[in-house]
């Protein structure tokens, strides 16, 4: 049977061909919906992690009992669990591990775009690299095989135009589990002791010329000769782009980007006149095939290194005749950049933290917006968690400087992710940061992903909640600098903010009753639609440096006008809300200073009504 | 058709369908006989950013995005984001659009004028041009939010490929409740062309 997938989906139904028993994830964008596709899988054991060291690490624990297991994460995602990876390589698998690495050229939606290619030959394990969906299917069974076979975890490396990119896929059945399940004691392969760790690297270092050995007759790596004037090396997304512009040149498609296979290349180029490489992101292939002593006609002398590739950027970097299309239309067209959602918790807290003109470390999520105008009130993003611990940093050299100037907001997914051990060393080194945990109830930027503070597993199921401020005091904070308040109130909000940021002593503020608005079984009901009254309305323009996209000016409305109480003003346009996409939470009509801003809001004054 | 693969791009605004319309396209495609490659860019935010989809499918599809200047129907959800697709078009590209207007966040600041010569823009430089009322339609049939599928009613007039394909292909992606609506939704689409 055949189906249309994106390659995750296909990632996902391959881990269930394959008979994996088990698997765990940290969402991330572009490989979120791995798991959440393996979750609809009743024979695997689906989990959403803390984060993808956890995700990795019970992975290797399913694996150490027999089971196939599987780990998928974003491309940063691999730095988090790198620890594990690098010694795993070392100690390889009972049941095959195959660790999914969606990598994001082009930042569609990440704070970088390394190329995880690296990583492959940094740990020494092999990496197979899919070029659309089928074979992303494919190749997870593949990698099971030769994860079992070679005692290693193998890396499956998509794209975000893998990971998102739909094809035709031919469906298959079910592998049946085949290792028994138990624990057995073998202290050299398992004890990473010196002692242990010495033999081990040896046993890798056989693995890599074995693995090397294997990627010579891999089919998958395999030769197309046509023409050849000129031979094209390339694999993944790229070889789709490649074959794109050049239907009829010979092609070496590598479907294993680690280890390569030497002979084979040589072979390749033997056959060839000019040989081009043809990889997004970073020169990985081309410095090794030189490095194995041949002559690269094209690569990266070309083809740009930075951003994704595509068949447009293949023919102007190649193809010396080829020109654009020519622009049909050069006026400026006014950009839809991302936005927060009308009635988003974090506008609420963006207004109150601009207000007080702090200084904001910010992190991993939907509220890194805040950096974009007209909020732009979101000063630093490095990393998941970086905002504590930047903030610690920080505050320890500029000391009572920081007082009433300084913040940090950190979403509850992140913070579970990795804001606790920098919330620990703040408080353990006597920091006088402050922390903002905004708690929207769900992992909300990848889709609303459960996570440990949410109540629910990945699939469905009732379990405990993280409390944030139990833990806050937990680590260390003192109780009456652990505080809850609601950002859409917005008057408390700004006086708990002021208060804690002001304390010489860690302190953590924990949004409530702000969940998501796009969680459904979080919102109860939404408000009816807010209103401008158009005699009161100044058009002062308050309103629209929250950003709201229910908000717009009407420049209609300019000139003179009749207060209520008969007068004549002159004003430069008026506000007025859409009423499709106001959602009633309250914060415009909360910060109008002319009261200008009608609704209903005595029975839900701040937010939405909640299923609590 | 007179080419191996035909090239679609859908695009408008989150929250308008647009990635819908393209898996109802590729199931479409796939239950035709055709290969199909299909790949969407949905910005970080979830709502109110631009989406858009690259469809293709033909015997053979290598690339899941479409070359500049190669697309062969344009299916815009809404109005203005017709504009930042020009240069994928060429001047036999068939475009269809919505006539819904949804103002940018930098128009609804009163930072930048919203373009008032999209009309004569794309009239001038494609020979065929459809504007479709597909929201208002929609509105009129009782949900708005089908406005996307009184684009694909329109879009299957122009492809040989069997209504019943469509509609099997529709009705799968939908729950049952919004079958008679989009029914009559992919019916209207179908008259406008």
């Amino acid at each position: 049977m055949k189906k249309v997938l994106s390659g995750n989906e296909a990632i996902a139904r391959g881990a269930w061909e394959a008979g994996v028993l088990f698997a765990s994830a940290y969402p991330g964008t572009p490989s979120s919906e791995i798991l959440e596709n393996i979750a609809q899988y009743e024979e695997i054991k689906a989990e959403w992690a803390t984060n993808e060291k956890d995700a990795l690490m019970a992975a290797t624990g399913a694996s150490m009992t027999g089971a196939r297991a599987m780990a998928s994460m974003k491309h940063v995602g691999v730095n988090v669990a790198a620890d594990p990876l690098m010694t795993l390589s070392y100690t390889g698998v009972n049941g095959g591990l195959v660790l999914v690495t969606a990598d994001d050229p082009q930042l569609h939606s990440s704070q970088n775009e390394q190329d995880n290619r690296h990583y492959a030959r940094f740990a020494k394990v092999p990496m197979l690299e899919p070029s659309d969906s089928q074979e992303a299917k494919d190749f997870v069974k593949i990698a099971f095989e030769i994860s079992e076979r070679f005692d290693t975890p193998v890396m499956l490396r998509s794209v975000t135009r893998i990971s998102h990119s739909k094809g035709v896929v031919e469906l298959g059945q079910r592998q049946q589990p085949s290792h028994p399940l138990e624990l057995k004691k073998d202290e050299a392969k398992w004890v990473m002791l010196p002692v242990y760790g010495r033999q081990r690297h040896h046993i890798v270092e056989e693995r890599f010329l074995k693995l090397k050995e294997f990627a010579e007759t891999f089919p998958e790596n395999r030769m197309e000769i046509n023409d050849t004037s000129v031979g094209i090396i390339t694999g993944g997304i790229s070889y789709q782009y490649a074959k794109e512009i050049f239907p009829n040149y010979s092609y070496l498609k590598l479907g294993m980007s680690w280890p390569l296979p030497e002979r084979l290349i040589a072979e390749f180029i033997s056959k060839v006149d000019k040989v081009y490489v043809i990889e997004e992101l970073d020169p990985f292939w081309e410095e090794n095939i030189k490095a194995m002593g041949f002559k690269v006609d094209i690569g990266k002398n070309k083809i740009p290194i930075c951003g994704e590739l595509s068949p447009t950027i293949v023919a102007k970097a190649l193809i010396p005749e080829y020109r654009e299309p020519k622009q049909i239309y050069s006026k400026p067209i006014p950009p839809r950049p991302p936005n927060l959602c009308p009635g988003c918790p974090h506008r609420a807290v963006f207004y109150t933290l601009k207000k007080l003109k702090l200084f904001v470390h910010g992190d991993i999520g939907c509220y890194t917006l805040g950096a974009l105008p007209p909020l732009k009130s979101l000063d630093t993003t490095i990393c998941m968690g970086s905002s504590v611990g930047v903030s610690e940093g920080a505050s320890q050299v500029l000391e009572e400087k920081t007082l009433g100037k300084m913040v940090c907001v950190i979403g509850d997914s992140t913070f579970l992710h990795s804001g606790v051990t920098p919330l620990m060393n703040m408080t353990y080194n006597k920091s006088n940061a402050t922390v903002i945990i905004l708690d929207n109830w769900v992992t909300a930027m990848t889709g609303a992903q459960e996570h440990p503070g949410t109540g629910y597993t990945a699939k469905g199921e009732g379990t405990i909640a993280i409390d944030y401020i139990e833990l806050a005091k937990a680590l260390g904070v003192k109780p009456q600098n652990a505080r809850r308040a609601n950002p859409y109130n917005v008057e408390e909000f700004e006086r708990v903010v002021r208060e804690e940021t002001n304390k010489g002593e860690t302190s953590v503020i924990v949004t409530v009753d702000a969940p998501c608005v796009l969680l459904r079984r979080a919102i109860k009901s939404y408000n009816e639609p807010l209103w401008v009254d158009e005699q009161l309305c100044t058009g002062c323009r308050l309103c629209l440096e929250i950003g709201c996209p229910a908000i717009s000016w009407d420049v209609s409305k300019a000139g003179d006008y009749k207060t209520a109480d008969g007068k004549i003003k002159k004003r430069k346009g008026a506000a007025v809300i859409n009423k499709m996409l106001c959602n009633g939470c309250g914060l415009c009509y909360q910060i109008c200073k002319f009261d200008a801003i009608k609704g209903k809001k005595e029975e839900v004054p701040f937010g939405f009504q909640l299923n609590k | 058709m007179g080419k191996d693969v035909t090239n679609l791009l859908v695009a408008g605004v989150g929250g308008q369908g647009v990635i819908l319309a393209s898996d109802i396209m590729a199931d479409t495609f796939m239950e035709a006989g055709y290969d199909v490659k299909k790949s969407e860019v949905h910005g970080m935010a979830q709502r109110g950013g631009s989406v858009s989809s690259h469809v293709r499918f033909g015997n053979k599809v290598y690339s899941p995005i479409i070359k500049m200047g190669e697309v062969d129907y344009l299916f815009m959800t809404v109005k203005l984001e017709t504009l930042r697709w020009l240069n994928y078009c060429n001047p036999s590209t068939v475009i269809l659009v919505d006539e819904i207007e949804i103002n940018p966040p930098a128009v609804n600041l009163g930072q930048m004028e919203y373009p008032r010569d999209i009309d004569e823009t794309l009239k001038e430089n494609f020979k065929m041009v459809h504007f479709i009322k597909a929201t208002e339609m929609a509105s009129e049939l009782g949900n708005a939010r089908a406005a996307n599928v009184v684009l694909l009613g329109a879009l299957s007039k122009l492809l040989d490929i069997d209504e019943d394909i469509w509609i099997k292909c529709l009705l799968a992606r939908l729950p049952t409740k919004l079958h008679e609506l989009n029914k009559k939704a992919f019916a209207a689409g179908r008259e406008v062309i």
